[in-house]
C-alpha cells in the first residue's frame, strides 16, 4: 500500500446487529496491534434496535485527514436495505460481502455471500455473534489486518465471560472466507455490459 | 483506556470522548458533575469509574443547572472541575456560567454539539452552538471557547482548556461535535512528564491581608480555596476587591474592565490557529471542528489539481483570533468558510475582513458532515 493510500471498509446493517462493535474491533486490531493509522466512525439513529446502522474503518500508512469513507473498498451488508443503500459507494474494484441468509438480491456478481447469522445460530448457538462471524470474514478478505491482532482486539473488547463464544464466531467467519477464491470473481462491481457501453 | 494508566508509549485506539477524559485527568481534573446526554455521555460514563479510583468525585446531578453549580462549588474549594453536555444541556449551563465568569471561577465545560434547535438530532453532528458558547449567558462577559477536530486534539486541547481556565480564572468551553466525539483513532498520548500543567496562583499573604479580588500586574487575582483559612465572600453581584457587592460606579467600571482586559492581555497565549499549506496559498479554507478535517482533504486534493489552496484551522474560536485570520485574509483573494450551521463563524470573519477578501460561505444543516468534495468544488471554481 502506498503510504498515503487509503483502504476503506464500511460495515452496515440495522441497529442491534453489532455493526459498530465489529468496526471498533477491526479498528483496534489495525491500530493498536498492527500499528497502522486508523480512523473509525459511525452513524446511527436514536433507536436501540432497528433503524439504519453504519460504521466505517479507514486504514492508511500516513495520518488520516477526512475520517469517513470517500470510496469504499469493502462493503459489508448485513441487511438487504443496507446493501441497496450503500452499494453505489463501492469502488469499481471494491468488494461486496453480504449475509447470504438476509441479503437475497445481489447488485453485482463481484460479491461474497456467507450466511453469517445462520452460522452464528447453528455453529455457535447464538445469533448475537453474527457480527463477529462477519468480522472474521471481512478481516480475512480485506487483507489489511493480522488475524492474530484482530483476535487480541476482540478479546480485549468483548464482555467478560463471552470471550470463547466470540472467538469461536470470529474463527468460523475466517474459515468460511478461506473457502472463497477472490480471483474467480469478476474484476469490477459493474456488470460486463456496463463496461462495454 | 487501560494503557494510559500504564503510560506505555504505544498506540491505542481512543474515541474523542475518551481522549477528553484522558486529557482532563492528565490536567488534574478531580471533580465532575453532570447529566448524561447523547453524544457526550461517554465522558460521564468513563469519569464515573475513573474519578473515584483517583480519589476524585463524580456526581450525577438532577440537571445541568445544578451540574454547573456543583462544578463552580468544587472549583471554589480548590479542585479542578468540569462538566460535559450537549445542546439541550448547554442551554441550562448558561444560567450559572455567568456566575463563573463574574466570580472568576476556573472550570471547563465540554459541549459536544448535536443537531438543534431543541432536542433536534441527538445522534447527528452540528456546529450550531458556536455563538451560544460566546454569548449564551447574559451580560457582557469574557469567555474562552476552544474547538477540537481530532482524537489527538481532544487530549491536548482539554489540557490547554484547564491550563487557561486556571491561569486566567475563567470558565473555558470546549466545543466538540458528534463526529469528533465518536470517532476512534489510533493515537500515542504523551507521557505525563511531557505535559505542562498550570495551577491557579494561591495567595502568599497572611489570611487577614487577603483581598480575593484585588488587581495585580497579571489582572488575575490570587485565588484561595475555601477551607484554606482565607475567609472570603463570593457573589454573582458586581463586587469590590474584598468580594462584597458594590454600587460605586468607579469600582464597578474598574472591576468589569479588569475581567475583560485580563483576557485581552493574554491574547498571544489564548488565540490558537493551525495552518496547513498556507505559505503560498491564494485561496484558503477557514474551518474548525470535524469540518477542518474535510477541509484539509479538500485542500490537498485541490493542490493536486494545481490550485494554490491552504487551510486555516481555528482552535480558539473566542476571543476571535483576529490578528492571524486578518493576515490570511490579506494574503488570499478568496476564503471559503464551511460550517455545519448557517454561518456563525463566517460572520466573525466577515466582521474583521478589511482587505476585501471574498468570503464564500458553505453551510450544511442536514445532520451530515461536510464532505471534502463539497469544499473542493468551491476551491476549483472560485
Amino acid at each position: 500500500m502506498k503510504s498515503d493510500a487509503r483502504y476503506e471498509i464500511r460495515f452496515s446493517g440495522s441497529g442491534g446487529q453489532g455493526i459498530i462493535t465489529a468496526a471498533v474491533v477491526m479498528a483496534d486490531g489495525v491500530g493498536a496491534y498492527d500499528n497502522k493509522h486508523v480512523c473509525q466512525t459511525q452513524s446511527y439513529g436514536p433507536e436501540a434496535r432497528g433503524g439504519k446502522s453504519k460504521a466505517e474503518v479507514v486504514i492508511s500508512g500516513s495520518p488520516i485527514d477526512y475520517p469517513k469513507a470517500l470510496r469504499v473498498d469493502l462493503l459489508l451488508a448485513m441487511t438487504q436495505a443496507a446493501c441497496d443503500a450503500y452499494f453505489s459507494d463501492i469502488k469499481s474494484d471494491g468488494l461486496l460481502v453480504v449475509d447470504g441468509g438476509l441479503v437475497k438480491q445481489l447488485p453485482t456478481s463481484r460479491s461474497v455471500s456467507i450466511p453469517f447469522t445462520r452460522i452464528a445460530r447453528e455453529k455457535i448457538g447464538r445469533e448475537l455473534v453474527a457480527n463477529m462471524v462477519a468480522l472474521g470474514a471481512v478481516g480475512y478478505l480485506c487483507g489489511q489486518v493480522s488475524l492474530d491482532g484482530l483476535e487480541q482486539a476482540l478479546l480485549s473488547r468483548v464482555p467478560k465471560g463471552t470471550e470463547q463464544m466470540n472467538s469461536e464466531a470470529l474463527h468460523a467467519g475466517i474459515e468460511e472466507a478461506r473457502k472463497i477464491n477472490l480471483d474467480l470473481l469478476p474484476k469490477s462491481v459493474l456488470s460486463e455490459w456496463e463496461d462495454e457501453l | 483506556m487501560e494503557s494510559i494508566k500504564d503510560g506505555e508509549q504505544k498506540k491505542i485506539l481512543l474515541q474523542g470522548n475518551e481522549a477528553i477524559v484522558a486529557g482532563a485527568l492528565a490536567a488534574g481534573c478531580r471533580f465532575f458533575a453532570g447529566y448524561p446526554i447523547t453524544p457526550a455521555s461517554e465522558i460521564s460514563e468513563i469519569l464515573s469509574v475513573k474519578l473515584p479510583q483517583l480519589g476524585g468525585t463524580f456526581i450525577q446531578m438532577e440537571d445541568e443547572i445544578a451540574s454547573m453549580g456543583a462544578v463552580i462549588g468544587a472549583s471554589l474549594a480548590g479542585v479542578k472541575a468540569m462538566t460535559a453536555t450537549s445542546g439541550p444541556g448547554f442551554s441550562l449551563i448558561q444560567e450559572n456560567l455567568g456566575y463563573g465568569c463574574i466570580a472568576e471561577v476556573p472550570c471547563v465545560i465540554v459541549d459536544v454539539m448535536r443537531g438543534g434547535p431543541s432536542t433536534g438530532l441527538p445522534t447527528s453532528p452540528s456546529q450550531g452552538d458556536v455563538q451560544m458558547a460566546r454569548w449564551g449567558t447574559h451580560g457582557d462577559h469574557p469567555i474562552i471557547v476552544l474547538a477540537v477536530s481530532s482524537v489527538a486534539d481532544c487530549f491536548s486541547v482539554t489540557i490547554k482548556a484547564f491550563n487557561l481556565s486556571e491561569k486566567y480564572r475563567i470558565p473555558v468551553i470546549i466545543l466538540s461535535d458528534e463526529v469528533v466525539a465518536h470517532t476512534r483513532e489510533s493515537v500515542t498520548l504523551p507521557e505525563s512528564d511531557q505535559i505542562r500543567i498550570f495551577d491557579r496562583v494561591k495567595p502568599d499573604v497572611p489570611p487577614e491581608w487577603y483581598k480575593p479580588y484585588a488587581d495585580n500586574n497579571r489582572g488575575v487575582p490570587d485565588m484561595a480555596a475555601f477551607g484554606d483559612g482565607y475567609r472570603h465572600h463570593v457573589t454573582g453581584l458586581v463586587h469590590d476587591e474584598k468580594g462584597f457587592p458594590t454600587q460605586d460606579a468607579q469600582e464597578i467600571d474598574k472591576f468589569l474592565r479588569r475581567i475583560h482586559s485580563k483576557i485581552s492581555k493574554g491574547f498571544q497565549d489564548i488565540q490558537i490557529t493551525k495552518t496547513h499549506l498556507m505559505e503560498d496559498a491564494e485561496v484558503c479554507v477557514i474551518a474548525y471542528g470535524s469540518v477542518a478535517r474535510s477541509a484539509l482533504r479538500a485542500v490537498r486534493d485541490a493542490r493536486k489539481l494545481g490550485v494554490k489552496a491552504g487551510l486555516v484551522q481555528l482552535v480558539t474560536l473566542f476571543p476571535f483570533p483576529r490578528k492571524s485570520v486578518d493576515t490570511y485574509l490579506r494574503q488570499c483573494r478568496v476564503a471559503i468558510v464551511p460550517e455545519m450551521n448557517m454561518g456563525q463563524m463566517s460572520r466573525e470573519i466577515g466582521r474583521i475582513n478589511q482587505a476585501g477578501c471574498r468570503i464564500v460561505k458553505h453551510n450544511r444543516i442536514d445532520g451530515q458532515l461536510i464532505t471534502p468534495e463539497e469544499i473542493l468544488k468551491h476551491l476549483t471554481t472560485v
